[in-house]
């Protein structure tokens, strides 16, 4: 039997709103940021006719804490906000990753630093999305390139952030997130959709931090009776704030290999022409579509080009990476800022392949006729 | 009726409310932070709310501290935010009892944007202020209630600044329900929030505690019980009225519940599936 498709032409943003219900959000704290809002928007409409609960709050730090906050009481929430509200959402992103409170940031991106330019498109927040806020921790960051991936990156963000326990930064730019497309908004099946594991047993046996090899703590429900004690204090395996050094170790080790330990699972990318490419060019969201168009141009030329596309920027997919690239003669790094990936990608090369990089931040998209003619100058 | 209190005291025991496994408690000799911790696990006791079905959400500094020791869901946030961790906790969890514990310095100075959108936004919640005039936990600083010409380590020369009301404050911001008490008289600070946590709203309480270990040493304000006394002789029990005029207590602060209003709440008011 054919599966009944529900096809709409919906913006980027609006995309965003419609996956997170789908994957099961049923709260939302925002607070009004261009060119973001129009996911906060999508909430206060759909989220009450899944008797979710939408509330704007009173600036953006409370907008994370109360997403946290409510994901602290067992449902599945999500905020959106742009570079200066993502700076400010920094402080308690840290609080999501060393409680392991589920959590998803849309973070739509515009020109920086500061207000910079609100309504133009940016990628400057490569960077912030890794390293934001304080001290060691896991994050996740994806990055769609279409308005069908915004829908289905927010769903995985959900799946991913429910599973690890881990917040997720669903990381695209102003024009993937203001474009129209008409793209399958089919709801996933539910088998499909992931519930974070919650403690069981008697409650004078629930340890709140202790894993099994899976390194994934089950999380205490309040009202089931488990009483856990959450902190931002570096804790031991109860839960309560330790600075015995051995146990303080442990514990943020722990959150950084639990990543590690389930990479297969949190990687993903594209890849278009790589096997034979002389030049590949590495690129996400916009920045993505226009190499792609470049790629197509260049080869209907006979200049062996491909692109490697991360889709989930962080961790970045190092293995495949290198396996994608180890018989190019060079590597291109396209962004929208004026060099951040590029310094992961330099890192991993180390050298071989050798390492280009594009940049453009004055407000306009990369075209694919400038990385048409890196190519071309890389290999002259 | 001056009796049933204490009698009720008989059968209310603290340490069975109390994560007894972490004691001895961190906080200073004479600290009155733990004579309002008494009061308040007696109000939820009185007042018959399941240890399962409360979460206390803490800020940063000795206040926020306390939740650890409740046996209960606790949750220690960040600094200023508990209340907007509160927000999001108690609209997706209106079943839960939300109590926030915070003190002087995050509620008013780091925290008082979300004060003032929690009392007009109106979430069922309790928040509770510990108010010892002092960032004691970072040693010693000058906060947004240090009384005037107190010394702090950051007001060397003695504190300039004026005082934050926080009850004012709550009262102009929306709160339906404020009051203020003091640690001396714990039956009286049960017998307000027991009011408080009844309330269906947003519902603000000031206790008035005592920092004797960091502010009231190097303010020469004598020993705690010193510090609790002339806290008792600067207020006065708003009841009173004019009963006690002035000139006998100039500066009073005034004393228990001083707002108690209906204002519909925010979630039954927004809660309702909306059509399309």
């Amino acid at each position: 039997m054919l599966a009944v498709t529900k096809r709409e032409n919906v913006q980027g943003n609006t995309a965003c709103a419609l996956g997170a219900i789908a994957a099961g959000c049923r709260f939302f704290a925002g607070y009004p940021i261009t060119p973001s809002s129009e996911v906060a928007e999508g909430m206060a409409r759909e989220l009450p006719k899944v008797d979710g609960f939408f509330v704007q709050m009173e600036d953006e730090i409370a907008s994370m804490a109360a997403t946290i906050g409510a994901s602290l009481g067992g449902v599945k929430s999500m905020t959106a906000t742009s570079g200066p509200g993502f700076s400010l959402k920094q402080e308690n992103l840290g609080y999501a990753a060393i409680t392991e409170t589920p959590c998803v940031i849309a973070n739509v991106m515009r020109g920086g630093p500061s207000t910079g330019m609100p309504t133009r498109p940016g990628q400057g927040d490569v960077m912030q999305a890794r390293w934001g806020t304080h001290g060691d921790h896991p994050i996740i960051v994806l990055t769609p390139a279409s308005v069908s991936e915004i829908y289905s990156e927010t769903i995985r963000a959900f799946n991913l952030s429910e599973f690890l326990r881990v917040p997720v930064v669903v990381l695209f730019d102003e024009v993937i997130g203001h474009l129209l497309e008409t793209i399958d908004l089919t709801a996933p099946e539910p088998e499909t959709l992931v519930e974070r594991k919650w403690a069981s047993g008697k409650p004078e046996d629930y340890v709140p931090y202790a894993t099994g090899e899976d390194m994934i703590p089950a999380m205490a429900r309040p009202g089931d009776g488990y009483r856990a004690h959450t902190t931002g204090l570096t804790h031991d395996e109860r839960g309560f704030p330790t600075q015995v050094p051995e146990k303080a170790e442990k514990g943020v080790y722990r959150l950084l290999d639990k990543l590690d330990h389930h990479r297969e699972l949190i990687e993903s990318y594209e890849t278009v022409q790589c096997e034979d490419a002389e030049v590949i060019i590495t690129a996400f969201g916009i920045t993505a579509r226009a190499a792609q168009r470049a790629v197509t141009n260049l080869r209907a030329k006979g200049i062996k080009a491909g692109l490697f596309r991360p889709i989930t920027l962080w961790p970045f997919p190092v293995e495949a990476f290198k396996k994608q690239t180890e018989n190019a003669k060079a590597v291109i790094v396209a962004e929208m800022n004026a060099g951040q990936l590029v310094l992961e990608v330099e890192r991993i090369c180390a050298g071989k392949p050798e390492v280009h990089k594009v940049n453009r931040i004055d407000g306009e998209v990369i075209n694919p006729e400038q990385l048409e003619n890196a190519v071309k100058e890389v290999l002259s | 009726m001056n009796v049933a209190p204490y009698m009720s005291a008989e059968k209310f025991d603290i340490r069975s409310y109390m994560r007894l496994d972490l004691f001895p408690h961190f906080l200073c000799p004479g600290c009155g932070h733990g004579m309002a911790l008494r009061a308040m696990m007696w109000a939820l006791y009185e007042n018959n709310i399941s240890m399962d079905k409360l979460a206390v959400v803490c800020g940063i500094g000795c206040s926020g501290r306390l939740g650890a020791y409740i046996d209960s869901n606790t949750f220690h946030t960040t600094h200023g935010r508990p209340l907007a961790f509160a927000t999001g906790l108690a609209l997706a969890r209106p079943d839960l009892h939300v109590v926030v514990i915070t003190g002087d310095g995050d509620c008013l100075a780091i925290g008082g944007n979300h004060l003032i959108h929690a009392c007009r936004r109106n979430v069922n919640m309790t928040c509770l202020m510990l108010n010892n005039e002092v960032y004691g936990m970072t040693g010693g600083q000058v906060s947004p209630t240090t009384s005037t010409d107190r010394y702090t380590t950051t007001t060397p020369g003695g504190n300039r600044e004026p005082v934050f009301d926080a009850c004012k404050l709550a009262e102009a911001a929306g709160a339906g329900f404020v009051g203020r008490e003091l640690t001396m008289q714990v039956p009286t600070l049960k017998d307000l929030l027991k009011e408080a946590f009844d309330y269906n709203g947003f519902s603000f309480v000031e206790i008035l505690s005592d920092c004797t270990e960091i502010f009231g040493r190097k303010n020469q304000l004598g020993e705690s019980a010193e510090m609790i006394l002339s806290q008792k002789s600067s207020s006065r029990p708003d009841s009173y009225g004019s009963a006690v005029e002035q000139p006998f207590r100039p500066n009073a602060l005034k004393t228990g519940v001083l707002v108690a209003g209906e204002r519909p709440e925010y979630r039954e008011v927004n809660g309702v599936r909306q059509k399309d």
